[in-house]
């Protein structure tokens, strides 16, 4: 049981409605964003190009999610460094893998 | 949120790498699911790059869209396989429930926010509300894909023709509907797989997810944080909230548009 000692008397904040407002605009950001691969699917001609903006558009998404409703550029730098810094090697996997993929593919056919 | 450390008795010539203070000003609990959610980062990445060698290493489909069938010899459109939504049977609405789920989830992540920050406020009851919110976003979002693998494995009315290896190592030529791990209707055997496991990985993700936000919802309605003085717990579950809806963005251009 919650007895008077042990219970807590926090004291509740009122509501800004400004930081309230700023997520409901990310969440703006992100809909439209994704609204725009929607329309980009059906109107553009299916090549690397479509692929670019779709690969694009991704890592705007992922840097709004990642910013905004994770707060990582609230961090300290160096947890934001070492979170963001070891991503670098999926560069190389990407290359290595894709490289590798069409190598495949000119045996193969 | 982790209390500002005065290291007492600590020389300020240490350093702030000296041991006495906290260099990260984070938690010993956010910090490990940062750490966690990078190694995630990791796997699903691995993951999605070996969708896209497999799919480089096959020609696309490149006739007109509308008369596409599947076939194993090129990789499918994915206009043409995602066009299903419940209750149209047999109508062809590419991508629409695809994109219901993605609005899902990022509505989901929303409420999520807004919990996290009611709990920077100590606001019990916004807390209890937007948690519940992101709860129901969550099971409607496993729903949601628990429709979207039954459609995928039982398939579409017509099936495709395929010529395949089927488990006896007998070449076959069938009609084939839906799909399993050896051959599907849609593209190349490399294909179903690739849906099932990493479509899979993401939702047994969004599952774990949905267990750790129904143990936040309980344990602030019942006042354990308020309690405790802080609502650190729905902050460090919010992270792995948005991570899986991080995921899902790159799970959905990969699979569902490119």
């Amino acid at each position: 049981m919650a007895t008077n000692e042990n219970k807590s008397s926090l004291e509740v904040i009122p509501r800004n409605e400004e930081k309230i407002k700023k997520i409901w605009k990310t969440a703006g950001i992100l809909l439209v964003l994704t609204s725009i691969e929607f329309l980009f699917a059906f109107t553009l001609p299916r090549g690397l190009l479509l692929y670019a903006i779709f690969i694009g558009l991704t890592i705007w998404k992922a840097k709004y999610i990642m910013m905004e409703f994770m707060h990582l550029g609230e961090e300290a730098k160096p947890l934001f460094y070492s979170i963001i810094v070891p991503l670098i090697f999926l560069v190389w996997l990407v290359i290595a893998l894709m490289r590798e993929g069409s190598d495949i593919f000119m045996i193969r056919w | 949120m982790s209390t500002t450390a005065t290291a007492v008795g600590v020389s300020s010539k240490r350093g702030i790498w000296g041991g006495g203070n906290e260099p990260l000003k984070a938690s010993y609990g956010k910090l490990m699911m940062w750490f966690f959610l990078l190694s995630d980062i990791f796997t699903f990445a691995a993951f999605l790059t070996a969708y896209a060698a497999i799919r480089v290493s096959y020609p696309g489909y490149a006739g007109p869209e509308d008369v596409f069938v599947g076939s194993n010899e090129y990789w499918p459109v994915p206009e043409m396989v995602f066009d299903a939504i419940p209750f149209f049977h047999g109508v062809h609405i590419p991508l629409a429930f695809v994109g219901l789920m993605t609005f899902i989830l990022i509505m989901s992540s929303v409420t999520m926010v807004l919990a996290v920050e009611a709990g920077h406020r100590n606001d019990r009851p916004d807390v209890v509300k937007w948690l519940l919110w992101t709860l129901l976003g969550g099971i409607t979002f496993l729903s949601c894909q628990a429709w979207e693998w039954s459609h995928f494995i039982h398939g579409t009315d017509g099936g495709s023709l395929m010529t395949y290896v089927n488990n006896l190592g007998q070449i076959v030529s069938e009609t084939v509907y839906g799909a399993n791990l050896a051959v599907n209707e849609y593209g190349p055997a490399a294909f179903a797989q690739l849906f099932f496991f990493i479509t899979g990985f993401h939702g047994f993700h969004v599952t774990i997810g949905v267990f750790l936000l129904f143990l936040a919802f309980y344990q602030a309605a019942v006042g354990v944080y308020e309690r405790r003085g802080h609502y650190e717990m729905v902050e460090k579950i919010g992270l792995y909230w948005h991570f899986v809806d991080l995921v899902w963005v790159f799970v959905f251009t990969f699979f569902y548009l490119i």
